[in-house]
């Protein structure tokens, strides 16, 4: 199919770190059912080197969310947190070759997916973040994201 | 295995339809509105055509209308009777709540215009009762248009009974029978319909060319203006390969419809069958009171589109009714209306048959079908949420 691009196809069709993890350090889900996309993501973390480790992904979506989802685990595993959080949608879109227009809101989702764990993992070993941490909350209507 | 299993989005032009549009490119290529002879060949091929859908339909040559496609025919009819509506100071329109866009865009567009739309509820079925229609017209209703099958779910509507309502009310009768077209019987005298479209290429007939049908005196309002062909009502040099070929496919579709009918049927059923088998998956629509082509159904857990590419890459056409798909944030305004909550019509199939479509074709699709589906479902948080209990399932 001409809608997406090959890199896109790809990672569709043979997902990277799909998957639970059941020792997950932090765990974030976004987007909502009734919209029709949720990525929920499970990150590994090395106290010591505040390093991911490992990263899973398990999404309901299109062909898009999967596929951004999927690179987007690709993109973080192995990464400190810190480079991990500077991930943006831009980003994934463009190591994915591109997107359909509107379907840049699943780069989001998958840029927000990331943060949502992050947040997750701060949450529960008491560390402090700042706002930029704050990520979707799963209503589209109120969401204010230009996507 | 190469499968077109979409055939409610559009069809192959019959071997029929093309031997009967080739020569209209070069040997037949005068214009119809011209004096001369090559001018009157066209016109007569175009005045063949035209006695073709009449007798089909039970109409007469002077009652059909050609057009682009069946969004034209329908954008038409409903502003033509609208408009008569109006000069009798009666400005109320019925219809339902799963009409193709081309009705439910035309519809509120005369919303805007200052006509009143009552939009009829979707019984769990699938299919609106004559009771309901009955009970929505009011001294002022103009039009009712209901779909004569529904392109989504595939269920056929009480054509014949509403037809009777509406002539018993004094209210104009409209049906977009774009999906029925070619596949069920259609008698527009009996079935008391006073306006109808459809469109060849869902009967193997080529894209582009539409058909309105309007009782004789009821008159058409222009959406097109310019020269005087269709009788004033349709300006522009009429598609002659188009509209031949539109006809030796209604023609084809017509005569062998019984047949194709009791071929199709049949393997519809074993679909059906064999995709309600997988769990937490439900038939939408009425299992018997459906287009003999038409499966519809939904699996929990799974978004469409990423269903449709795997199918794609296994070589199945197929439809779904995700949001995904439509490039909004809904899904399906059919299968809402048939009261299936988001996260259950995002994972929604349509599988539509024609009498090209073989039997080992739909085993193919049963075989890779279940095994996409639980690909998709390991994947997805929904369905283990569904699994462990944290989400209850709703089909």
């Amino acid at each position: 199919m001409a809608l997406y691009s090959d890199k896109v196809m790809d990672h569709f069709q043979n997902p990277r770190n799909v998957g639970k993890m059941d020792d997950a350090d932090g765990i974030g889900e976004v987007g909502n059912a009734r919209c029709g996309d949720i990525m929920r993501m499970y990150i590994k973390v090395d106290p010591e080197s505040q390093t991911i480790t490992d990263v899973k992904f398990n999404t309901f979506g299109c062909g898009s969310a999967i596929a951004t989802s999927s690179m987007a685990t690709e993109l973080i595993k192995g990464k400190p947190i810190s480079q991990a959080l500077q991930l943006s949608n831009k980003a994934v879109v463009e190591a994915l070759d591109g997107l359909p227009a509107y379907k840049l809101h699943c780069s989001v989702l998958a840029e927000e997916a990331v943060k949502a764990a992050v947040k997750d993992y701060y949450d529960k070993n008491g560390i402090a973040y700042g706002p930029e941490l704050q990520s979707c909350d799963g209503d589209c209507e109120s969401c204010g994201v230009e996507h | 295995m190469n499968v077109y299993a979409d055939n409610a989005a559009t069809t192959a032009v019959s071997q029929a339809a093309l031997d009967a549009m080739l020569p209209c490119f070069q040997d037949i290529a005068g214009n119809p509105s011209s004096l001369h002879s090559p001018g009157q060949r066209a016109a007569e091929k175009l005045e063949e055509a035209r006695e073709i859908f009449a007798r089909r339909l039970h109409a007469s040559p002077r009652e059909i209308t050609f057009t682009s496609g069946g969004s034209e025919a329908d954008n038409q009819a409903l502003r033509s009777a609208a408009a008569l509506g109006a000069r009798k100071g009666k400005k109320h329109i019925v219809s339902t709540k799963f009409e193709h866009h081309a009705i439910l865009h035309t519809l509120t567009a005369l919303e805007r215009e200052g006509y009143e739309v009552t939009l009829l509820d979707i019984p769990p079925d699938g299919v609106v009762t004559a009771q309901q229609v009955k009970d929505a017209i009011r001294e002022d209703t103009c039009l009712v248009t209901v779909m004569f099958a529904n392109n989504e779910i595939g269920t056929i509507q009480p054509i014949a009974e509403i037809g009777a309502v509406c002539r018993e009310a004094g209210v104009l009768f409209h049906t977009d029978a774009v999906q029925a077209a070619g596949h069920l019987p259609i008698d527009v005298e009996e079935m008391k319909i006073d306006l109808l479209s459809l469109s060849a290429h869902k009967f193997h007939g080529p894209k582009g060319v539409g058909v309105l049908y309007v009782r004789r005196g009821i008159p058409l309002v222009n959406l097109i203006y310019g020269g005087a062909q269709e009788r004033g009502k349709r300006a522009g040099t009429e598609n002659i390969p188009g509209i031949v070929g539109a006809a030796a496919a209604f023609d084809e579709a017509c005569a062998n419809m019984e047949k194709n009918a009791a071929y199709l049927t049949p393997l519809r059923d074993k679909l059906i069958a064999g995709l309600t088998a997988i769990p937490h998956s439900i038939l939408n629509g009425d299992a018997q009171r459906r287009l003999p082509g038409n499966v519809n159904a939904c699996f929990e857990g799974i978004e469409g589109e990423s269903l449709l590419l795997l199918l794609d890459a296994k070589g199945i056409a197929a439809s779904s009714g995700s949001a995904c798909t439509s490039g909004s944030l809904d899904p399906s305004h059919v299968l809402l209306a048939l009261g299936r909550p988001h996260e259950v019509a995002h994972g929604s199939l349509r599988l539509s048959l024609s009498e090209y479509n073989k039997p080992e074709e739909i085993d193919y699709i049963l075989e890779v079908l279940p095994g996409i589906v639980q690909y998709l479902r390991d994947m997805s948080p929904v369905w283990d949420e569904l699994e462990q209990g944290q989400r209850p399932h709703i089909i």
